[in-house]
């Protein structure tokens, strides 16, 4: 499938690279349709591999690249089913996303993220998994997940852990406070700052540039150093499903799903 | 180089949040609560994070807001990070 145009998202060819733009209202929140439908793309995007050589994500909701995981629906699952039932959703919700980060990771192409905005939780998750971040000045990132009892789930931690120090994802991580682009760059995640608004062009520029090389060669070269971390990756699953069994997380949802009050994203 | 004074960074706070939602200067306070007198949601308030650490420098935890929403109680919070 050389294009596609879903509900939550949709992709095509442009001048020899795959540009994948996420367009759920209100910030692409991640649940099962969007699943649905990365599942479509990592299904397409061994033949798409063969005529592009460099992939690009981006958003076109003005809020963000993506607010992460649809924790309404993460919520609306676990009230309607009998408990063990939903742990068994979670996981399997959790294993199939992980199949598809995992083959975006590995994909023999460059993979570019060009962001803006809110990109917070499953959504910084969905970044991580590109070889570069293009972040505009709007950017802001955030693992929030422990407020809700939580660690993030879409292979956040191992990815974080790959490309940053220690102590810098442990602070991330346990305060779950945002952080903006300045930042991010500071920190080695972000490797190009772009102007508010200008992040696709940015990322359309790199795309070209990478696409006059050797394409075995930069198919090796990403191998080298970029390594999937896959052990960790199960283990994430194993972890996010033993808290979520926890009756702390349906509170720490219901919280969220419930609160009407304007700073229900500020930990 | 000095550090500007709380006076000044309610000022500059006032100024940047005027210019970015578009909405009178003078029809602004110290006191407001911003999320009703911008008419901003959560989303748009980390924006206004932002632009407020990008204009003044700094980094400010998005924990230290948590239940600020007046201008006058950001800018402390943004005068200790100065």
């Amino acid at each position: 499938m050389k294009d596609f145009k879903g509900r939550t998202l949709s992709w095509q060819i442009v001048s020899g690279t795959i540009e994948l733009a996420l367009h759920r209202e209100a910030c692409n929140e991640i649940g099962s349709l969007t699943l649905a439908e990365l599942e479509k793309f990592a299904a397409a995007l061994p033949e798409l591999a063969t005529e592009a050589r460099a992939l690009i994500l981006y958003s076109t909701q003005k809020a963000g690249f993506s607010a992460g995981a649809d924790l309404r629906e993460l919520f609306q699952r676990g009230q309607k089913l009998e408990k063990s039932v939903a742990l068994r959703g979670v996981r399997d919700f959790l294993e199939r996303i992980h199949a598809v980060m995992n083959a975006i990771d590995a994909a023999p192409l460059t993979t570019i993220a060009a962001v803006h905005g809110v990109t917070f939780g499953g959504g910084f998750e969905l970044a991580l998994v590109c070889d570069i971040i293009v972040a505009d000045r709007t950017a802001r990132f955030c693992f929030p997940e422990l407020r809700l009892g939580l660690i993030p789930g879409f292979g956040g931690i191992p990815r974080l852990k790959r490309d940053l120090g220690n102590a810098v994802v442990r602070d991330l991580l346990l305060t779950g406070r945002s952080f903006n682009v300045m930042k991010a760059q500071q920190i080695g995640l972000v490797s190009q700052i772009a102007a508010e608004g200008e992040a696709l062009r940015i990322a359309r520029a790199t795309a070209s540039q990478v696409g006059k090389f050797d394409r075995t060669t930069a198919v090796a070269a990403k191998e080298f150093v970029k390594p999937i971390p896959y052990e960790e990756l199960k283990r994430e699953i194993d972890i996010f499903c033993d808290l979520y069994s926890r009756p702390a997380v349906e509170e720490g949802l219901r919280k969220f799903v419930e609160n009407e009050g304007p700073q229900p994203y500020l930990p | 180089m000095s550090s500007p004074t709380a006076d000044r960074t309610l000022d500059e706070i006032l100024n940047l949040a005027a210019s970015h939602f578009k909405v009178p200067r003078e029809k602004l306070t110290a006191d407001d609560d911003f999320f009703k007198t911008l008419g901003i949601d959560s989303l748009q308030a980390l924006d206004l994070l932002t632009r407020i650490e990008q204009h003044f420098r700094i980094e400010l935890p998005d924990y230290e807001l948590q239940g600020v929403s007046d201008f006058r109680t950001l800018a402390n919070r943004i005068q200790a990070r100065l």
